[in-house]
């Protein structure tokens, strides 16, 4: 059976004051395509959800299923650009109020139209201190009006800086001017959620017989720990256009029996693929192997409030004595880059010249390096002797033995590999109980501020181990300035200042690599982000 | 017997609330908490989230108010899984461990109880040494090796069966996870059996009959296979916990949403409620199975009464 699939009906295209322009995404089959008479796919989604409400959820695999279910005021087409979703166009004059215009047939899964004042309600229940949402700082990045002291509890949800100034114009008001507001809309966080439902099911809004959305799909049947179906929404605006019939979410934590169920032809799309058998897959299923750059920075972060990392010296030593092309192209070799800065490469708009010591080789590094440490006090007879700490995993553990023998090799460093279940780890590094410690940071949205936001000395995380009044500045200075090339400067002296001060040692830039079937149309595969859209995908006969 | 029975559920109770007790408590005492992530939560997003579940009381109050609730068959809200409670996802995993727990069951028993008295009774001959040293692969390979080794054979390359899932306990779903958790037992079962039942065969009363002419079938069914069930018997009950709690590896590797996957994701996760919910169950279930052997092994053995 052939389906003929015109290209959008009506290719809409949105001008701004930005001066963007965009067209609107659905599943564009490209002519000559045959469908397959099945448009199902099967994916997999690393651990079970911990909900499916936007505002109490976190995790990467929440915002996978989410993304088909609920549908904010942008989305992102497959090379990550930022394109409609339920606003069809906004305008700002100052980068501190946003207008954004919706459009007029996007509707919610029982039929009720979606309007301005659902964005107004949502956003106020994110960062409700009641609705207790882990992501609530998100709308407190983005300088929100107000949203700080709600979240503290200080001030009334109604004060927080949106307003619904007709049905179909959502207005958003900031504290300072940020640049990047309307990408950052396109995060789970700030999906909007159906009012009514909300308030009649309570926790229980998301089960499939209460589920309203407006997203391409809605909740079908949700079995925990084992799958999440979809079917698509009638009632979305676009349906017309979405050609699978279902979708299923497997939570598979098991990357041998994820590839195992791939391989037996159950899983169209993987999360991931198990490091230890990407050789055999390369050589024997060259075909189903997808990869592509992430938004993602492997790293070794050190306390610079305990010794022997209160010196700047030993920092550097050890950052140095890391051969980071071993790591990514012999130790992983996916495609993974070395990394000598917190920000990757793939960034938008961020394209900085490599720091000094990146510059360097290897040999030149270890020789500075040695220098480094001779001056800290450190030799042969009183060797430096230190603990590294990471979260148990295959992978981290054949990184962290590399790099220490390494160490050893190079430096006569002494240092002793502790491995701990994750929720200890994150416990002993909230509590500063750590010398060195393995950690990765993923971005939220595609910028750099994403990432070094993580350094500054409020963010519990990363910056509260480091504070640096003078990196806080430039933060500040970057959020602050109007000028798109004045903060890209200041982006680059936030990295200058990281690779002089060491807080942290970047190691290399993740990918996702995944096994795919061939016969999946549709898939992002420039996503920076991997913000997959079903409603984009489908199903080619073979 | 009614006396053995009441007095096995009396002694119960106290054994339960030891148990919630320690694990309550235990579960307290480990690092990290349900809601820490990689972003620390800003302190008042902590508060409304420790208020919200309770976690802002002090531990002793705590712990009476989930007492409270347990009584009432209330196990409370899962701290990771905020869309349910744990009565609902206990509920809906239980069915799964259970159908494929009592067919591994039920398979080991039946299949090891008959090749085992095979064995027996074909003693030192090909057939005997065959079943034995089949058994004795099965005993020494664990299921986290076995279960892998069928999905490479019957899915990936026969594509008999899938490899993994549940879709509402379909047949073909449970083949490969019921053999998977079923082969060791099946081999236990086989020696424990062969093993019993060559020593009642050579036992006076058995020399007896034969003695008085009965045939051999006869003697085998109606006077052997009796006492020879009773070490069998014995080791049904641990077998049976084994096969429920030896469910997690088979859970995970099949995907399957079983008691076993919870209950490890829930201590992963320090999911403080979801943890307690499980071992209540899984302590409930171990006392219930032991005291039906002990009823079983005092039915079949005229030595013991109670």
């Amino acid at each position: 059976m052939q389906f003929k699939r015109s290209l959008l009906s009506t290719a809409l295209l949105a001008t701004t004051l930005i001066g963007a322009s965009f067209a609107a995404q659905a599943a564009v089959v490209p002519e000559g395509v045959k469908l397959a008479a099945k448009q199902e796919l099967v994916r997999g989604n690393g651990t079970e959800v911990a909900s499916l409400d936007p505002h109490k959820t976190e995790g990467v695999p929440e915002s996978h299923v989410i993304r088909d279910l609920l549908e904010g005021l942008v989305n992102q087409d497959a090379d990550g650009k930022t394109i409609p979703g339920v606003a069809e166009s906004w305008t700002t004059a100052d980068n501190k109020t946003f207008t954004f215009n919706l459009r007029k047939d996007a509707k919610w899964s029982n039929g009720d139209p979606v309007t301005a004042h659902d964005f107004v309600y949502s956003f106020q229940r994110a960062v409700d201190p009641n609705t207790a949402s882990p992501y609530s700082w998100y709308l407190e990045m983005t300088t929100m009006q107000n949203a700080s002291d709600i979240i503290a509890g200080k001030k009334d949800k109604s004060t927080l800086g949106v307003k619904a100034v007709d049905d179909y114009t959502f207005e958003v008001s900031l504290e300072s001017a940020v640049p990047y507001f309307v990408m950052m809309m396109g995060h789970t966080t700030v999906k909007p959620v159906h009012k009514a439902t909300v308030e009649k099911f309570g926790d229980k809004w998301t089960k499939p017989e209460n589920f309203v959305g407006n997203g391409a799909f809605v909740v079908n049947n949700w079995v925990v720990n084992e799958r999440i179906e979809l079917v698509p929404n009638t009632q979305y605006w676009d349906n017309a256009n979405t050609v699978l019939t279902k979708v299923t979410f497997l939570p598979i934590e098991n990357q041998v029996a994820e590839m195992n169920r791939f391989l037996s032809g159950e899983i169209d799309i993987t999360n991931e693929l198990p490091n230890e058998h990407f050789r055999r897959l390369q050589k024997e299923h060259p075909e189903s192997l997808a990869i592509k750059g992430n938004l993602c920075t492997y790293y070794y972060n050190f306390n610079t409030h305990k010794a022997p990392f209160d010196d700047v010296r030993v920092r550097k030593a050890i950052s140095y004595a890391i051969d980071r092309d071993i790591v990514a192209n012999a130790i992983l070799g996916q495609g993974q880059k070395p990394a000598y800065f917190l920000t990757p490469e793939i960034v938008a708009g961020f394209s900085p010249e490599l720091p000094a010591y990146g510059k360097l080789s290897q040999k030149e590094r270890i020789a500075k390096a040695k220098q480094l440490l001779e001056e800290a006090g450190y030799n042969k007879a009183n060797p430096l002797k230190f603990t590294l700490l990471y979260n148990t995993s295959e992978n981290h553990k054949k990184i962290a033995v590399a790099i220490g023998s390494m160490w050893k090799k190079s430096l006569g460093v002494e240092v002793v590999l502790e491995n701990q279940e994750w929720k200890t780890y994150l416990e002993t590094k909230k509590q500063g109980d750590f010398e060195a410690a393995r950690a990765g940071w993923c971005g939220d949205y595609n910028e750099a501020s994403t990432f070094t936001s993580l350094m500054e000395g409020k963010n519990t995380t990363g910056g509260i181990h480091y504070k640096s009044a003078a990196y806080d500045k430039l933060v500040k200075d970057a959020v602050e300035t109007t000028d798109d090339a004045q903060r890209e400067k200041l982006y680059y002296a936030q990295e200058q200042l990281l690779a002089d001060d060491m807080p942290l040692a970047p190691i290399y830039q993740y990918v996702t690599a995944r096994l795919l079937n061939p016969a999946v149309g549709g898939y992002a595969e420039n996503n920076a982000e991997d913000k997959l859209y079903s409603k984009d995908m489908y199903i080619i006969q073979k | 017997m009614f006396k053995f029975i009441l007095k096995r559920i009396l002694e119960a109770i106290p054994t339960m609330l030891i148990l919630i007790t320690v694990s309550f408590f235990l579960m307290r005492f480990a690092p990290g908490s349900p809601f820490s992530s990689e972003r620390t939560l800003p302190p008042q997003v902590m508060a409304n989230i420790n208020a919200k579940y309770g976690l802002d009381k002090p531990v002793f109050d705590q712990y009476t108010t989930y007492l409270t609730n347990v009584l009432q068959g209330d196990l409370g809200p899962s701290f990771k899984y905020k869309d349910f409670t744990v009565n609902e996802l206990v509920v809906s995993a239980l069915p799964v461990s259970a159908k494929i727990g009592a067919l591994a069951f039920i398979f080991a028993v039946v299949f090891g109880v008959s090749v085992g008295t095979l064995a027996a009774l074909r003693q030192n001959s090909w057939l005997d040494y065959a079943v034995m040293s089949t058994a004795m692969l099965g005993i020494v390979m664990p299921s986290f090796v076995l279960a892998p080794v069928l999905i490479y054979i019957f899915s990936i390359g026969l594509g008999w069966f899938p490899a993994g899932g549940w879709l509402d306990g379909s047949l073909q779903y449970m083949v490969l996870p019921v053999l998977g958790m079923a082969m060791m037992y099946v081999a236990t079962f086989a020696r424990i059996t062969r093993g019993s039942m060559i020593e009642v065969l050579n036992s006076n009363f058995i020399r007896t009959a034969r003695a008085k002419g009965l045939s051999y079938s006869y003697i085998v069914v109606k006077h052997a296979l009796k006492p020879a069930m009773l070490p069998v018997i014995s080791y049904m009950g641990p077998a049976f916990v084994g096969i429920i709690t030896g469910s997690v590896v088979i859970e995970t590797i099949f995907g399957l949403p079983g008691i076993g996957k919870l209950f490890v994701n829930a201590a992963f996760n320090r999911d403080y409620s979801l943890v307690m919910g499980v071992t209540i169950l899984i302590g409930f279930l171990f006392i219930l199975f032991n005291a039906i052997v002990d009823i079983l092994l005092a039915y079949v053995d005229p030595k013991i009464r109670y």
